[in-house]
């Protein structure tokens, strides 16, 4: 009883229309919910609102109505019981004649009639009422937008459901749906408007239909909307995209035959329009025509369509084909939209109907061609006219070509041995030899225009070759005439293109480029079947590569070739053809591997390593080749250069490595087993290090270390954990046997590091780096043996000036386990034991990391020369990193350590070097930013999360409360760039939290920074942040309180003569700064114009625009009346 | 105010590729990029794109389309701070010929260094009353003058008001 009482205020509350609509929502969702649980019948319901239904208050009954009709949307899915169902619809079938209660009762029927599947569905004599009804009583154009569209699904929902009962209703239903869409305007309407007629085609297929007969009209209703033209764009987003319209409309007219002699002259019409949307509309509507409408009508239409087609692919061909490397695989002309869509007309008429092919074949402009070609031999020398010639014949043979198997043995066999003929190229005879005419000395004609065609028939033809396991299946009669026109002039068409591409030079591009285009054309024909025997493809492949191995320099031809190759090797291998493989392996990749193994060849090596690296990563087998080619090549170089002294060999060795690091590294997940053989490198060049015990020669190739140390580094860091181990492992047991074990053992005392002057030898050097890479990429599950020594080791040398071995320290304390529960356990030493190494005290057996340690001690000065101090500044930042990424506390000493040697002066008095103040300052740098070359993802460093903020929020305090107190200048400045290091480092959520407390540091550090344009980058990152600040919501309170001062120093910066990106910058801010409340910065407009037209006439153009926009911002607040 | 339209249909060109700078990886911070033609076409365009002299929303052309301005009606000459914009109206006796003119005129002289003189043509036989034109928009005073009536600054400035198309 509760539930009826609710209900009638549920009711009364939906029936009021002065109530708001989310009122009206609520209450309908309520009397649902009772439905669906069934508390409440729907009998009930309607009994219970009877008085809704029937009263003559039209406002109440038609809402009385429409909230029925709103609940059985809402019960779609609830069964029913039929006769309910029955009178319902019967009920609402009456109400469409009313009116006033008209969206009710659309609603309520579409609810009905879609209800299938479950029990109680509108059987089909009452959906022939319904739409009697509908087609009678509704004049659907004088309703509102949104009852509309309820018509026109209701249209849409009967022929899909009810197909026969309305083909019982017959013309009716056509005429409804022609007064129906007569003057729609709205696209969502007009979308299934077109699918209702698309619907009624269907349905009504037959000569003596409704739709045969009424044809005419129909069209002429939805044809008015062609081509489609929105004439309001904007603010609809919700609205139906004009390509689905578009492509709606398309099917609408496309859906019934009857409608072909009104469709095709329109369309035909329209394609001649100069309106680009008309064309490429009137084009996919052609091919959806051609599709629907059946050959046998299309054919009466083909004198008219194909002159059209042919202007409109004359008309949107440009001429400007390129010769570029890039356009090798494509066309290499533009394709516009309407271009695209002509192709796709032709082919798809082609493809349906050989005859079509006859008018092609006849046509006069497409037979002229080869006159044309004849003419010129260059490209470059045609007329634009002629270029277009040749280029849309191409087009349209190549494309009608690519149509069918049929079509294109025509294709060949009416062209091509005309175009062999006009080209000289000769035919082969049964025996295998080349017919040559009685003059002899005809040799073959290079016209361009004539190898386009050729090459572009080639193309296109190689796809018609069915593939391994379609071949088994089509009968061998089937076989394709094409083919064997083909392998007649094969050939002679290859000597042609190679002809073509050795007689090039340098300043054409086209001979070598139509040259191995046609090579790849040739190339890439696929499986038995293919016109061009295995010999002449291996002619091809020598061709290439003997272009690849000649040339000198990189030419254009050079590039061509070696990109055909890749081309031809990624072929093979996605169409896995074993037997070209093998041909490719002996001819291209050996060839090329055995350059790079010899040292002697007229190629420069970095080419050879380049074309090596592209051809081999085609297939998973030649990179295996090359590595092992790679490996020789390494070894034979550097025991080449240890021995004799070659720095030839060492410069070879320093590229090859730089091709390993760039061109395989990267590629090393798309590559099956390419990180085995890399390992298996590393592990060889550490063998050869090892086995060329002697350098008889210093080198100063610094160059070479770098790449060894980069290369032998990211192998370490890509490589598996087994493997890190067995490469470390090898490296260690080489170190062993060097003379570095002996470092171990200095002291760490001053007098002994002063002892120590000798450098170390060259190969020690090497091998330390080296070893230092590995570290440095190795994971914290790889064990490292003795690491006790290795601290040592590291440390001794970064003393002497091996940043590389700082690093590597850093990477170490980084990744060690802590303690002896620690995540490592076959490392022999704890993190603890490492720093008691690192930090341990000079007098005394405690151990802290402070300002008394030995390292800390260095650092200040108070022992050791210049040099010592500034290398264990460099030393200790890297410590301090390996241990800030971890998050260990002793980081905290070490910050102390640093920021002590930015004052002016050590706790003893003495003043403190200028150098050693911009270590110490950069040292911050080093802490606080990302580091490209150690301790980071890629080299598995432990990374604990939010540690920059961590180290902000300790240091931040100490330098400001420095800053404030600092003594000289020198020393300020020194504070302020750790600072800017410090700030524009961390997060800018960190910073906008803080903007109160660091707005006038930061200023005050742009100021103090601009003096020198030493610090020009340093500026740059800060200036970053305070734009930073500039802009976030939380910080402009601050900013706001700063304002005089901010752009106090932004009109200083916007003349800073030292780097374009600071004045651009502070332009921007000024501008950014205009969203302040306007009382704020009105009085400063003076002096920010003043700025900004003086950077009206910066030298840097990018400063002159943003100076534009700026000034424009800021003269608008000046002149504007109302000052908030 | 004029009612309907002054040129109702309007011819409509192609928009030119533009001509793209060529960056020429100039990394010296202190080499000069001296002002250029394309420089001051873009200076114009990019926010005069909406004056048209026709307002009609059917028609939203900017002056490229309709070629008043093309970037080969720019001279300039930064050594000698020099710079003439050539423009054509759409019709021989367009009103807004001078409500463009001026608005050229005002746009760089915000935009350009104080050094530069600033020359505005109509282009030779393009308008019933060329050298009247030519005259007005050259004269100091009378642009000066112009600028102080409120009615004609609101137009120039919503000529030159950024649009958000």
């Amino acid at each position: 009883m509760a539930a009826l009482n609710n209900l009638t205020e549920h009711l009364e509350a939906f029936v009021d229309v002065t109530r708001s609509p989310t009122h009206h929502a609520e209450s309908l969702k309520a009397i649902a919910t009772s439905l669906e649980k069934g508390v409440l019948s729907i009998n009930q319901l309607v009994v219970e609102m009877d008085m809704y239904l029937t009263t003559t208050d039209d406002v109440v009954r038609a809402r009385g109505i429409l909230l029925l009709a709103e609940m059985l949307d809402y019960l779609k899915s609830k069964p029913l019981d039929n006769a309910v169902v029955h009178s319902l619809v019967g009920f609402f079938t009456a109400k469409l004649a009313e009116w006033r209660s008209v969206r009710g009762a659309l609603s309520g029927c579409l609810a009905l009639i879609k209800r299938k599947g479950v029990a109680g569905v509108v059987t089909a004599v009452d959906a022939e009422a319904v739409a009697k009804s509908m087609a009678q009583s509704i004049q659907v154009q004088s309703l509102a937008l949104y009852d509309r569209k309820l018509c026109f699904e209701l249209l849409e929902c009967l022929l899909e459901q009810y197909p026969e009962a309305m083909i019982n209703l017959g013309d009716l239903m056509v005429y409804a749906t022609c007064e129906a869409i007569d003057g729609e305007k709205d696209p969502p309407c007009l979308m299934i408007a077109f699918h209702v007629v698309e619907l009624l085609a269907r349905l009504f297929p037959s000569p003596s239909g409704p739709v045969a007969s009424e044809a005419s009209d129909l069209f002429e209703f939805i044809s008015c909307y062609f081509p489609l033209h929105y004439t309001h764009t904007k603010g609809d987003e919700a609205s139906i995209p004009r390509e689905d319209l578009s492509r709606g409309l398309s099917l609408a007219i496309s859906s019934t035959p009857f409608f072909e002699p009104y469709a095709i002259p329109l369309l035909l019409e329209k394609l001649s329009s100069s309106l680009p949307v008309a064309k490429v509309d009137s084009l996919k509507c052609l091919k959806d025509c051609a599709v629907n409408y059946g050959v046998s009508r299309m054919k009466k239409h083909y004198k008219y369509l194909w002159p059209a087609l042919k202007d409109a692919l004359y008309a949107s061909t440009k001429t400007d084909l390129s010769f570029g490397l890039e356009s090798l695989t494509s066309p290499g002309f533009g394709m516009g939209e309407i271009h695209r869509e002509a192709v796709n007309l032709l082919q798809r008429l082609v493809k349906q109907d050989i005859s079509f092919l006859g008018l092609v074949v006849e046509d006069i402009r497409v037979n002229m061609v080869f006159d044309t070609i004849s003419r010129y031999s260059r490209y470059e020398e045609m007329l634009d006219t002629s270029k277009l010639e040749v280029l849309v014949v191409s087009q349209i043979l190549s494309v009608s070509a690519r149509s069918s198997v049929e079509s294109c043995n025509i294709i060949f066999e009416t062209f091509f041995s005309r175009l062999m003929n006009t080209l000289g190229i000769v035919e082969k005879t049964s025996t295998g030899d080349l017919v040559h005419n009685e003059i002899s000395t005809v040799s073959t004609r290079l016209y361009h225009g004539g190898l386009h065609l050729c090459i572009e028939l080639l193309t296109t033809s190689k796809d018609l070759i069915p593939s391994s396991e379609e071949c088994t299946s089509t009968p061998e009669s089937a076989q394709q005439s094409w083919c064997s026109i083909v392998s007649r002039f094969s050939a002679s068409l290859i000597e042609a293109f190679t002809s073509a591409v050795q007689s090039s030079n340098d300043d054409c591009s086209a001979d070598a480029y139509l040259g191995v285009k046609g090579l790849l054309a040739m190339g890439m024909f696929r499986g038995g079947s293919s016109p061009v025997s295995r010999s002449e493809f291996e002619k091809i492949l020598t061709t290439l590569t003997s272009i690849i191995t000649a040339n000198s320099a990189k030419t254009v031809k050079w590039e061509l070739a070696l990109k055909a190759l890749v081309c031809m090797g990624s072929f093979i291998d996605r169409y896995s053809e074993s037997e070209k493989a093998m041909s490719y392996m002996a001819i291209v990749v050996e060839n090329l591997v055995s350059l790079v193994r010899s040292s002697h060849c007229s190629l420069p090596h970095p080419m050879i390593l380049e074309a090596t690296s592209e051809v081999c990563s085609t297939r998973p087998t030649y990179v295996e080749k090359m590595v092992e080619g790679f490996e020789e090549a390494f070894c034979s170089s550097f025991s080449d250069f240890c021995v004799n002294g070659n720095f030839k060999s060492i410069e070879n060795c320093s590229q090859l490595l730089e091709c390993v690091t760039n061109k395989l590294l990267p590629r090393l997940t798309e590559i099956d087993g390419l990180e085995k053989s890399l390992v298996h490198f590393a592990i060889s060049m550490w063998n050869q290090i090892e086995s060329s015990v002697v350098f008889s020669y210093d080198f100063n190739g610094r160059e070479f270390v770098e790449a060894a140390m980069k290369t032998m580094g990211e192998i370490v860091g890509v490589a598996s954990v087994d493997s890190q181990n067995s490469i470390i492992q090898k490296a260690y047991n080489v170190i062993s046997s060097s003379t570095l074990p002996a470092m171990e053992s200095i002291p760490l005392t001053v007098a002994a590091l002063e002892g120590l002057q000798r450098d170390l030898s060259t190969r020690d050097e090497l091998i330390l780096s080296l070893f230092a890479s590995v570290i440095i990429g190795a994971s914290p599950k790889a064990s490292i043996p003795d690491v006790k020594s290795l601290v040592h080791l590291f440390l001794v040398s970064f003393l002497k000036g091996y940043i590389r071995a700082a690093q590597a320290l850093g990477s170490m304390i980084n990744k060690l386990g802590t303690g002896s529960g620690g995540t490592n356990i076959s490392t022999d030493c704890s993190l603890e034991e490492a720093c008691d190494i690192i930090f341990h005290e000079s007098d005394s057996s405690k151990t802290i990391c402070g300002s008394e340690t030995f390292l800390g001690k260095i650092c200040l000065g108070f022992c050791g020369s210049l040099d010592h101090q500034t290398r264990a500044i460099t030393g200790l930042a890297w410590i301090g990193k390996g241990l800030l990424m971890r998050g260990d506390k002793r980081v905290n000493e070490i910050a102390l350590v640093l920021m002590e040697c930015l004052k002016s002066t050590n706790s003893s008095g003495n003043a403190l070097h200028p150098s050693t103040m911009k270590h110490a300052a950069d040292a911050f740098l080093t802490l606080m930013s990302d580091s490209e070359v150690c301790l980071n993802r890629k080299f598995h460093a432990v990374i604990r999360p939010l540690y920059k903020q961590r180290f902000f929020s300790i240091t931040v305090p100490i330098l400001e409360s420095l800053i404030v107190n600092s003594q000289t200048p020198l020393s300020r400045t020194m504070l302020h760039v750790a600072l800017a290091h410090v700030v524009s480092n961390v997060p800018v959520t960190v910073i906008l939290d803080n903007t109160k407390k660091l707005l006038p540091v930061i200023l005050e550090g742009l100021s103090v920074l601009s003096v020198d344009s030493v610090h020009k980058e340093t500026l740059f990152s800060l200036l970053l942040v305070l734009s930073g600040t500039l802009t976030d919501i939380k910080g402009q309170q601050s900013v706001s309180d700063n304002a005089h001062r901010i752009i106090e120093c932004l009109v200083k910066l916007t003349s800073y003569p030292h780097l374009m990106v600071v004045r651009e910058t502070a332009i921007q801010c000024l501008a950014t700064l205009l969203e302040l409340p306007h009382g704020r910065i009105y009085p400063f407009r003076r002096e920010v114009l003043q700025a900004v037209t003086k950077a009206l006439d910066d030298p840097k153009r990018r400063v002159r625009e943003e100076a534009i926009k700026c000034r424009q911002a800021w003269t608008s607040i000046s002149s504007r009346s109302t000052p908030f | 105010m004029v009612s309907g339209l002054i040129n109702e249909n309007p011819t409509v060109y192609e928009r030119k590729e533009r001509r793209v700078r060529t960056d020429s990886s100039n990394n010296d911070e202190y080499s000069v990029e001296p002002i250029d033609q394309l420089e001051i076409f873009d200076i114009l365009l990019l926010q005069l794109h909406h004056i048209r002299d026709i307002r009609d929303p059917e028609h939203p052309y900017s002056l490229e389309q309709l070629k008043v301005l093309t970037e080969d009606s720019v001279e300039v000459d930064d050594g000698k701070s020099y710079v003439r914009v050539t423009f054509t109206p759409t019709v021989e006796h367009c009103s807004m010929a001078t409500i463009i003119g001026l608005s050229v005129r005002v746009k760089l002289m915000r935009s350009l260094p104080s050094r530069y003189k600033i020359d505005i043509r109509v282009a030779p036989g393009s308008h019933a009353t060329e050298a009247a034109l030519n005259k007005q928009l050259n004269d100091k005073e009378r642009v000066a003058a112009a600028l102080e009536n409120p009615n004609l600054v609101e137009m120039v400035d919503e000529c030159l008001s950024p649009s958000f198309e």
